[in-house]
C-alpha cells in the first residue's frame, strides 16, 4: 500500500531530513513512526500526500509514484487520504458541520448525502450534538477529534496523523489513539507520528522509529 | 452534466453570501467600479444623442444654387431642365428674389432694413435635395457650377464635415477613456479578489490539503469577479441613467426655446446588456489575472 525505497528528502540549504529510507506498509496496518522533533517524522508523512517530494528514491502510494506525479493528479490521491495535523488547521469562520462537509464539496455528493456522510462522520468521534457550534469553541480534544471526523468523512483508505497528541492531555489523547485504532479495525490502515514513548509502549503496536533521518530499529 | 452546474450555483451562492457578509466594502468597491464604468458610458450616451440630432439635421445635405443676376425666363426653365437630369438630385425647388426677399421681411430681425431698400439684392436660387453624402456631394459641386447662369454654388457638406469629424474626435475621447477606466476597472477587480485571497488562505491552503483541484479553488474567484463586474456595470447604468434623467429637465427648457422637444435617449436593451457583460468580463480577467499571480502561491507546508 505504501512503499518508500532509497528515499532521500533534503530541503534548499541543505538540511537532510530524510536519508536511504526504505520500508513497506500492508494494507490495514497500525503504524507509529517515533524519534525525537527533526528526527524527520513530519518528512515522511508530507511524502505520502506529495506535499513535499523525494529528493531521490521512490515513494509509492497504492502503486502511484509521488516523485513522478504530474500536479494535477494530486488533488485525487489526497481525496484518498485522511490527514489529521497537530494543528489542527480548522476554519474558524464556519460551524464544526460546514468544517465536516469542505471535503465533500467537491467530490460530487449532492449535499443531502453529504450531510448524512458528515452527521455520521460527527457521531463516530462524538461531536454530533456540537455540530453548529463555532470550533473556536471547543476544547482541544474536541478540535482534535473534529479534524479527525473532517479526514474520514471521505472514507480514505489511509489515515495520516502527525502528533495528534502533542497538545492533549492524557485522557483526551486517549480518546484519539483509541478512535484511530477503531478505524484500522474496520480496514483502514494508520500512520501516526508520535514523540510519545508512553503511548507507543501501552498498544505495542508496529513501529517505525526514526533518528537523523534513518530508521534506527 | 448535473454536477457541474450544482458546483456552480453552490459556488455562486456561497459568494453572493460573502459579499454579503462584508456589505460596506462590497458597495464600496462596486461602486468604484461603477463610477469608472459611467464616465466613458455618460460621454458615449451623449454623442448618441447628438449623432442622432446631426442625423436628423445632415439626413438630406441640401445645396443652393444662385443665379446670375441676368439670367431670364428662359435660362431658368432650360436650367431647372438640365438640374433634373442629374443623377443625384431627388428634388428641387425655385425660389425667385422675390419670394427670397418676402421670406427674409417675415424672420423678423431684418424687416425694417429690408423695407428700406430700394432694389432687391437678391439673386434666384435653386435648392437641391440630394441623396449624396458628403464626399459625393463635393463631386457634385464643379459639375453644378459648370452650368450656364449659375453664379455661385453653396454647399452644405462644409459644416457637415466638420460635425462629423468633431463627433469622430469625440468618440476617439470616449474611446480613449473607456480603455484607460477598462484598465482600471482590471485593476480594481484584481486588488479586491487579491485581497480576498489572502483573507481565505486557510481555506484554500486545507482544501488543497484535502483533495481539492486548482479549478474547485479558484472558480469562487472567478465567480467573484465576475459578480463585481456585472453589478459594477450596473451601478455605472443607474448613475448615467439618473444623470441623464437630471439632465433632462433643463435640456427640455432649452429644447422648448428652439421650439424642439428633444431630450437626451437612454441606450436600449441590447447596449445595456452587451455593456453588463463587457463589464463582467473585465472583472472576469482581473481575476483570472490575480489569481494566477497569487493562487499558486499558497501552498501546504
Amino acid at each position: 500500500m505504501i512503499s518508500f525505497s532509497q528515499v532521500r528528502k533534503s530541503y534548499r540549504g541543505g538540511h537532510e531530513a530524510l536519508c536511504e529510507l526504505s520500508f513497506g506498509i500492508e494494507t490495514g496496518e497500525l503504524v507509529f513512526i517515533t524519534g525525537r522533533s527533526g528526527a524527520g517524522k513530519s518528512t515522511l508523512l508530507k511524502l505520502i500526500p506529495a506535499i513535499e517530494r523525494p529528493t531521490s528514491g521512490t515513494v509509492l502510494v497504492n502503486g502511484q509514484n509521488i516523485g513522478s506525479m504530474r500536479r494535477a493528479a494530486i488533488p485525487y490521491l489526497r481525496r484518498n487520504l485522511g490527514l489529521v495535523f497537530q494543528d489542527q488547521k480548522l476554519l474558524y469562520d464556519r460551524s464544526v458541520f460546514d468544517n465536516v462537509m469542505l471535503p465533500l464539496a467537491f467530490t460530487g455528493h449532492t449535499h443531502k448525502d453529504a450531510a448524512r456522510r458528515a452527521r455520521a462522520a460527527l457521531d463516530k468521534v462524538g461531536l454530533l450534538a456540537r455540530e453548529k457550534a463555532n470550533p473556536i469553541t471547543l476544547s482541544g480534544g474536541e478540535q482534535q477529534r473534529l479534524c479527525i471526523a473532517r479526514a474520514v468523512v471521505n472514507r480514505p483508505s489511509i489515515l495520516l496523523a502527525d502528533e495528534p497528541t502533542a497538545s492533549l492531555d492524557s485522557a483526551s489523547a486517549a480518546e484519539v489513539v483509541e478512535m484511530f485504532r477503531s478505524f484500522n479495525q474496520v480496514g483502514v490502515t494508520v500512520l501516526i507520528a508520535t514523540h510519545d514513548e508512553a503511548l507507543v509502549q501501552r498498544l505495542n503496536p508496529r513501529v517505525l522509529a526514526l533518528s537523523q533521518g534513518r530508521l534506527a530499529r | 452534466m448535473s454536477t457541474w452546474l450544482r458546483q456552480h450555483s453552490q459556488t455562486l451562492v456561497l459568494t453572493l453570501k460573502r459579499l454579503a457578509r462584508n456589505p460596506f466594502a462590497t458597495l464600496l468597491n462596486i461602486m468604484v467600479i461603477g463610477i469608472a464604468l459611467a464616465l466613458p458610458l455618460g460621454g458615449y450616451m451623449l454623442l448618441q444623442n447628438l449623432g442622432r440630432v446631426a442625423g436628423q439635421v445632415t439626413g438630406h445635405p441640401q445645396v443652393s444654387l444662385f443665379l446670375a443676376r441676368d439670367a431670364d425666363k428662359t435660362d431658368i426653365a432650360a436650367l431647372e431642365a438640365r438640374l433634373k437630369q442629374i443623377p443625384g438630385v431627388r428634388a428641387l425647388r425655385f425660389i425667385s428674389r422675390e419670394q427670397a426677399l418676402e421670406g427674409l421681411k417675415q424672420s423678423g430681425n431684418l424687416s425694417d432694413v429690408i423695407t428700406a431698400l430700394q432694389t432687391n439684392p437678391l439673386p434666384d436660387a435653386f435648392v437641391l435635395d440630394t441623396g449624396a453624402g458628403a464626399v459625393e456631394l463635393q463631386q457634385l459641386e464643379p459639375q453644378l457650377k459648370a452650368l450656364p447662369k449659375v453664379a455661385h454654388v453653396q454647399l452644405d457638406s462644409a459644416w457637415v464635415k466638420r460635425l462629423e469629424s468633431l463627433l469622430a474626435l469625440g468618440r476617439m475621447a470616449v474611446l480613449i477613456l473607456a480603455s484607460l477606466l477598462a484598465c482600471g476597472l482590471v485593476a480594481v477587480a484584481f486588488n479586491t479578489i487579491r485581497l480576498q485571497i489572502l483573507t481565505q488562505k486557510d481555506e484554500i491552503e486545507v482544501s488543497k490539503l484535502i483533495g481539492a483541484t486548482d479549478s474547485f479553488i479558484r472558480r469562487p474567484f472567478f465567480h467573484l469577479g465576475l459578480i463585481l463586474g456585472a453589478f459594477g456595470g450596473m451601478a455605472a447604468l443607474t448613475i448615467v441613467y439618473l444623470c441623464m434623467q437630471i439632465l433632462n429637465r433643463r435640456i427640455l427648457e432649452l429644447a422648448q426655446l428652439y421650439g424642439s422637444d428633444f431630450r437626451l435617449s437612454f441606450f436600449g436593451l441590447p447596449d445595456c446588456l452587451a455593456l453588463l457583460a463587457f463589464a463582467a468580463i473585465l472583472g472576469w480577467l482581473g481575476a483570472y489575472m490575480s489569481v494566477s499571480r497569487h493562487l499558486y502561491g499558497i501552498e501546504p507546508k
